[in-house]
């Protein structure tokens, strides 16, 4: 026994932001081998899905935090016994002789077990007002959630105007007739219903639509896109191309590249720029961010589409590449989609749907002024901006340049 | 509004009571030549006459059972009891004649006991007892716990109102120490209506009695660390202001029950139970009760001032409910 030692596996923080994880999966069984470095469990968090690699050699001692449980960040959720065959037995020494294990940047010891102890004062509260108090710090006896530590949770996330606008959701009163299924949110789902509420909250929404003639782009995307997927391995989408053009034109509307803070507004010298990604068969949303893409060419922002697109999907996204956005755009014309409406992703002041590509008859004026009905690829580009920081005026303009550079995209232009 | 001390409001209210209603009379051991064991029926018997101020012999039993009688023929007694410590004497006759009777025959048994009660002056374990919660779980009596001067002239003319067996608690430790407000004339105060003494909202504190001051101190005490207590003095026990104590919990959803009576059955188990049986869902920590120890009361000064609870051991229990 003196030899072994054991290593605590706690909930690993995920970016400054994010307080809590959701256990997905273990990949590992009680009593197995872990090498250091070898995918151990899969977390989901507000912010990311991902794995999370074993922190040291030894076997998996004990799992403590079941699949499906939310714990708190430095949490331990497992211990490895290192330095011995067979898993040790769970020596009350554990904790305090624990290494610092390399997967957690700031390993806090395990909460006290009376954490978890809920008065029937805030069990009452918490199910009235749908609080997870997994989400509220403790003020208590052994960091135990108050009456008064709910009641200040609940009053900090009811914004002014929600709290005018909309009554708190009421008790759940009646079970779900025979037949519905009844299922908890997934710790993203909860994410993106808190975050689309607080951004309707948020933000004065007004979306303008404009109808793009890509013709131009139809053809040079044919032309480049053999070249791109042969010589760089980079799919050549629509999306890289209007990705491109919004990137250019705000740097000519830097009001939209920028965000509200209180009374000021804060216009950002960089763009991250965030792509929209449906993931789990669209039951599922991230938006990762591609930094500095006002510096990307054609190809380079086609590859970070690319790349943001393939991690996401494949839940390999770190919680760098979904923080910072300064300006988002949603690509939901693949299925059809001709008009959307869609909502801002907070901070941000705007962002653009790009629609599907569908060949209509338009009227085409020639230099002589003689119109002619054309057939021509046409896409409509839906904004979404924040009223309070952009008039109408600014984001058609905003618009109209985006338009002008699709649709006079020359051969030269990458 | 003239000051009074406790004792005068007690004496004042005995006096109009006597001259309002001629029904009205006092008999106990001592309470005519000599003024009562503590001086609050002096004066009495030159004013009212030996037929209204009766020396009684030394009998508890006989006390109580002459008051029960002459109540159940139409008079209203005030029966003076030394020390309340004494009313096991007259256990009988009060609760198996007086508290039954109005059950038994229909017939009101309007007196009242009153019976010097509480601790603080090393009078040692037969004459410093707290009894009143005993009594409150004998159907068919009231039991009256007055903390002021104010709440004592009040609460006795409702008890000598009151058709049932009354037993008015008043605090030895309160008659001479405390002073406040009383007014002249006539008033009563409902049964079974508390006082706030004062109002907070992280913890409530219920009491009565001479604790209410103890509360009091204790309160600011917590004051001066940023936590607000809310004082409830009960006034009465049967009945008791349950609304009062279930409206505070409500607001602060702790609770802490302060008595001078002995812990284990103690009136303060009773309002916990109500509190969790119908407010349950407002706690936010476990009740406590800060009570005597369950032993006699010592004689020592050293030990009494370690068994009746000190604003300190008060203090330290806020503390903790309000830390929890």
């Amino acid at each position: 026994m003196a030899t072994q030692t054991q290593i605590e596996v706690v909930m690993p923080q995920m970016g400054v932001s994010v307080s809590e994880g959701t256990i997905v999966k273990w990949l590992k069984r009680e009593g197995q081998r872990v090498l250091a470095d070898e995918p151990l469990l899969e977390i989901s968090t507000d912010k990311v899905d991902t794995e999370v690699p074993s922190p040291g050699d030894g076997i998996l001692g004990s799992i403590v935090t079941l699949e499906g449980e939310t714990v708190a960040v430095g949490t331990t959720i497992a211990l490895i016994t290192t330095g011995g065959e067979a898993p040790a037995e769970q020596e009350s020494e554990s904790t305090t002789t624990a290494p610092i294990p390399p997967a957690s940047p700031e390993p806090v010891a395990a909460l006290p077990a009376d954490r978890a102890f809920v008065s029937p004062v805030v069990a009452r509260i918490a199910a009235e007002h749908s609080v997870d108090l997994e989400r509220v710090s403790g003020s208590g006896h052994g960091g135990r959630v108050t009456k008064k530590d709910v009641l200040a949770h609940i009053a900090a996330a009811t914004t002014p105007v929600a709290a005018a606008n909309e009554p708190l959701p009421a008790p759940v009163t009646s079970a779900p007739s025979s037949g519905d299924r009844l299922e908890p949110m997934s710790q993203m789902r909860r994410s993106i219903a808190e975050h689309m509420r607080r951004s309707l909250d948020t933000a004065a929404h007004a979306t303008t639509v404009f109808e793009v003639d890509m013709s131009n782009v139809v053809a040079i995307r044919a032309r480049l896109k053999p070249e791109f997927l042969e010589r760089h391995a980079v799919r050549l989408t629509y999306l890289a191309f209007v990705a491109r053009a919004t990137v250019e034109a705000l740097r000519n509307w830097p009001w939209l590249n920028a965000e509200i803070r209180g009374q000021e507004i804060v216009t950002h010298s960089y763009i991250n720029l965030c792509i929209a990604v449906a993931v789990d068969g669209g039951k599922g949303l991230v938006v990762p961010a591609i930094r500095n893409a006002e510096g990307l060419n054609l190809l380079g922002m086609a590859r970070a589409i690319q790349d943001v697109a393939e991690r996401a999907r494949s839940k390999q996204l770190t919680p760098e590449d979904v923080q910072g956005g300064t300006f988002t755009i949603t690509n939901p014309g693949g299925h059809g989609s001709i008009v959307g409406t869609p909502i801002i992703n907070q901070p941000q002041v705007a962002i653009l749907d790009t629609e599907a590509l569908v060949k209509r008859p338009v009227v085409i004026s020639d230099e002589k002024g003689v119109d002619a009905i054309s057939v021509r690829p046409i896409m409509n580009l839906c904004l979404s901006f924040d009223h309070r920081l952009i008039d109408g005026a600014y984001a058609v303009q905003f618009m109209a340049e985006i338009r002008r550079s699709l649709e006079s995209w020359g051969e030269e232009r990458y | 509004m003239p000051e009074k001390t406790y004792l005068q409001a007690i004496s004042d209210g005995l006096r109009q009571e006597m001259h309002r209603d001629e029904r009205v009379f006092v008999l106990g051991e001592d309470v005519g030549v000599y003024g009562g064991a503590f001086k609050v029926t002096v004066g009495l018997l030159e004013e009212f006459g030996p037929w209204r101020v009766i020396d009684a012999p030394l009998s508890e039993i006989a006390i109580v059972g002459g008051a029960t009688g002459s109540a159940l023929m139409g008079l209203r007694p005030i029966a003076e009891l030394q020390f309340s410590d004494f009313v096991s004497c007259a256990w009988d006759q009060l609760v198996t004649v007086a508290a039954k009777q109005h059950f038994r025959a229909g017939t009101p048994v309007p007196m009242v006991l009153r019976l010097p009660s509480g601790g603080g002056f090393s009078g040692g374990p037969f004459h410093s007892q707290s009894p009143e919660s005993a009594f409150t779980h004998v159907p068919g009596l009231k039991v009256v716990c007055p903390a002021t001067p104010h709440d004592a002239k009040g609460l006795l003319a409702t008890a000598v109102d009151d058709p049932n067996p009354v037993l008015y608690f008043e605090h030895k430790h309160l008659y001479r120490r405390i002073k406040g407000e009383v007014p002249d004339e006539r008033y009563t105060i409902p049964f079974g209506k508390a006082r706030i003494e004062r109002a907070g909202d992280d913890v409530t504190l219920v009491t009565w009695g001479a604790m209410v001051y103890t509360a009091a101190e204790a309160a600011d005490e917590l004051q001066a660390g940023g936590v607000s207590v809310e004082i409830i003095d009960l006034r009465t026990l049967q009945p008791w202001d349950k609304q009062a104590v279930l409206e505070s919990v409500a607001k602060t959803s702790k609770l802490l029950i302060l008595h001078e009576d002995t812990r284990t059955s103690g009136f303060g188990a009773e309002i916990a139970a109500q509190v969790v049986e119908e407010a349950f869902e407002q706690l936010d920590a476990p009740i406590r009760r800060v009570a005597a120890p369950d032993t006699p009361i010592p004689f020592s000064p050293q030990l009494e001032k370690a068994y009746i609870p000190q604003v300190e051991d008060v203090a330290s229990a806020l503390r903790e409910l309000a830390a929890y």
